[in-house]
């Protein structure tokens, strides 16, 4: 069996409110990873739809999509795992390819969060969760992670000073990038503002400035064969790693409160598959749903040891110019997160960087580059790396 | 004609401010809510406690359960207090949900209203105690022990 390449990446702009249904969203990233792949549409196998289910009415989108996008009559069907389906997506695609089923497979990720209220979508994300024994006591995705917050910083004296300076390092590259829905500057100073809306309290300890925004969005990365991906593509990215791995839902399962686990083991895996560490990575997207997300994923990662992850930041160190660069195209903290859409998007990053087509986010001619995912609080976990 | 609609056992529905499940085999958890009492389930084959309390172990594969009090205070592991609430729950904001750890198992819930946050402490000792909400629903919170 040979290499698995990706050949084509794409993605939406992610916005507030995208006027067009979800098919129609789902076609510019479809559109826009074609463009760069250079294929007609007879050329994907499969394609795998994902996304978090319950924003809109369709049941069952990748029937609708494939007939909109023209991906009939080949396979298609719909894969979630909340916030990290577009990564599962590529995992499954991986298998596909690797297994020799198929030549080329498309993975999509959407989401239409504007479909239903910001209040509602709350709620949705929050039965992400147990809603057997959690969910009825009134739980939210910013709750569960200022729970996480709340352990990292009283196991280690990590202060909500640092947890600010990761929004303002996501606010610097946000602003240079085009397809994120914020793209204002945030300032340290902001945080201790009361007049700020970055200040305002959401579920302590994090504030508004802890939080990415909800957007709409969709994107889309097509995996090939090692044939194919040399046939098709002038810079061959391959996927190197892939690693993945679940927790209990309800947090009463758990015994860590300042890391999440799955990251911790799906890194390990994706490590062990691409034969590297942590320190050969040269370019990271991780899942910043939240700031003290980043933070924790410094650490599951083993870009800083336990409770070191501050030092990184405080040191610039996760900058464009820093020692490893991490969501330096704004991160879910500015680029929005269109929960199905997310992990395509950090995927497109990646490989932009890897074949130097970045542009202004452009880190130096990295070689290696990893994708964080994570689904639900820290329930779902994927880790992708990605080479030349 | 006459057919006799069937009764179902929805008792679970009072669980929490909203309850997003009516029916489970776990249902007598909320006749011992009604009388105060906050229970787990052992599995009578190998002995695993389980809380939030099942109805089957994965372990052994059994459903053959007893029930459990769960009593004594646990160490309060980490909380948020929510300034927001999904729909629903707006009313009975402010409110802090938390993890109280017990030693051999954990519990998730919320921190008792007439608890002051500025007495709030992670790693303080708590007790898990039943609480009738103002719609007339049933949960458990933490008070100081």
């Amino acid at each position: 069996m040979g290499k698995v390449g990706i050949i084509g990446v794409g993605q939406s702009s992610f916005v507030r409110g995208y006027p067009g249904s979800i098919r129609e969203l789902a076609f510019e990233g479809f559109k826009d990873a074609m463009q760069d792949a250079g294929i007609p549409t007879k050329d994907i196998d499969a394609s795998i739809i994902c996304s978090a289910p319950e924003y809109d009415k369709q049941r069952s989108p990748a029937g609708v999509f494939a007939e909109y996008l023209g991906l009939v009559p080949q396979p298609t069907c719909y894969l979630e795992s909340l916030c990290s389906s577009s990564s599962m997506g590529l995992r499954f695609a991986y298998s596909l390819v690797k297994s020799g089923l198929h030549d080329v497979v498309a993975v999509i990720g959407f989401q239409k969060m504007s479909e239903i209220s910001s209040a509602e979508s709350q709620e949705r994300m929050g039965r992400g969760a147990d809603i057997q024994w959690e969910s009825p006591f009134g739980t939210m995705m910013p709750a569960y992670y200022a729970m996480y917050a709340r352990g990292h910083m009283g196991q280690y004296g990590t202060t909500l000073e640092d947890l600010a300076l990761i929004r303002v390092k996501a606010a610097t590259y946000g602003q240079i990038n085009e397809k994120a829905v914020y793209r204002r500057p945030v300032t340290f100073e902001m945080f201790s503002d009361p007049e700020s809306p970055m200040s305002g309290p959401v579920a302590n300890p994090l504030r508004v400035g802890d939080c990415c925004a909800n957007a709409d969005g969709s994107s889309c990365v097509i995996v090939a064969n090692e044939e194919k991906t040399r046939a098709f593509s002038k810079k061959p990215v391959w996927i190197l790693g892939l690693g993945a791995a679940s927790t209990t839902v309800n947090l009463a399962g758990r015994d860590l409160f300042s890391g999440l686990t799955v990251a911790q083991a799906a890194g390990e895996e994706a490590y062990k598959m691409a034969g590297i560490t942590a320190k050969d990575i040269d370019v990271a997207e991780v899942h910043d749903c939240f700031t003290i997300a980043e933070m924790m994923a410094y650490e599951n990662l083993g870009f800083a040891k336990p409770g070191e992850g501050k030092e990184l930041i405080r040191a610039k160190e996760t900058y464009k110019e820093g020692s490893i660069p991490v969501n330096v195209d704004g991160g879910l903290l500015s680029k929005g997160h269109p929960i199905g859409a997310t992990g395509g998007s950090q995927i497109r990053t990646i490989v932009l960087q890897l074949r130097g087509e970045a542009g202004e986010m452009q880190v130096k001619d990295p070689e290696i580059g990893l994708v964080h995912n994570i689904g639900g609080v820290g329930l779902y976990g994927n880790v992708s790396i990605l080479g030349r | 004609m006459g057919k006799k609609k069937k009764e179902v056992d929805d008792r679970f529905k009072r669980f929490g401010t909203v309850s997003f499940t009516s029916i489970t085999k776990i249902n007598d958890f909320i006749d011992y809510l009604d009388q105060g009492k906050i229970m787990g389930t052992r599995c009578k084959e190998c002995g695993l406690f389980f809380f939030p309390p099942r109805a089957d172990c994965h372990n052994c594969f059994s459903s053959d359960m007893e029930w459990v009090e769960v009593s004594g205070t646990g160490k309060l592991i980490t909380y948020s207090k929510l300034e927001f609430a999904p729909i629903g729950f707006g009313d009975d904001l402010p409110y802090a949900i938390a993890v109280l750890d017990y030693g051999e198992h954990k519990i998730f819930g919320r921190i008792a209203e007439d608890v002051p946050e500025d007495e709030i402490r992670v790693g303080m000792e708590m007790t898990t105690k039943v609480n009738t909400l103002p719609n007339g629903q049933l949960n458990y919170v933490f008070h100081k022990a």
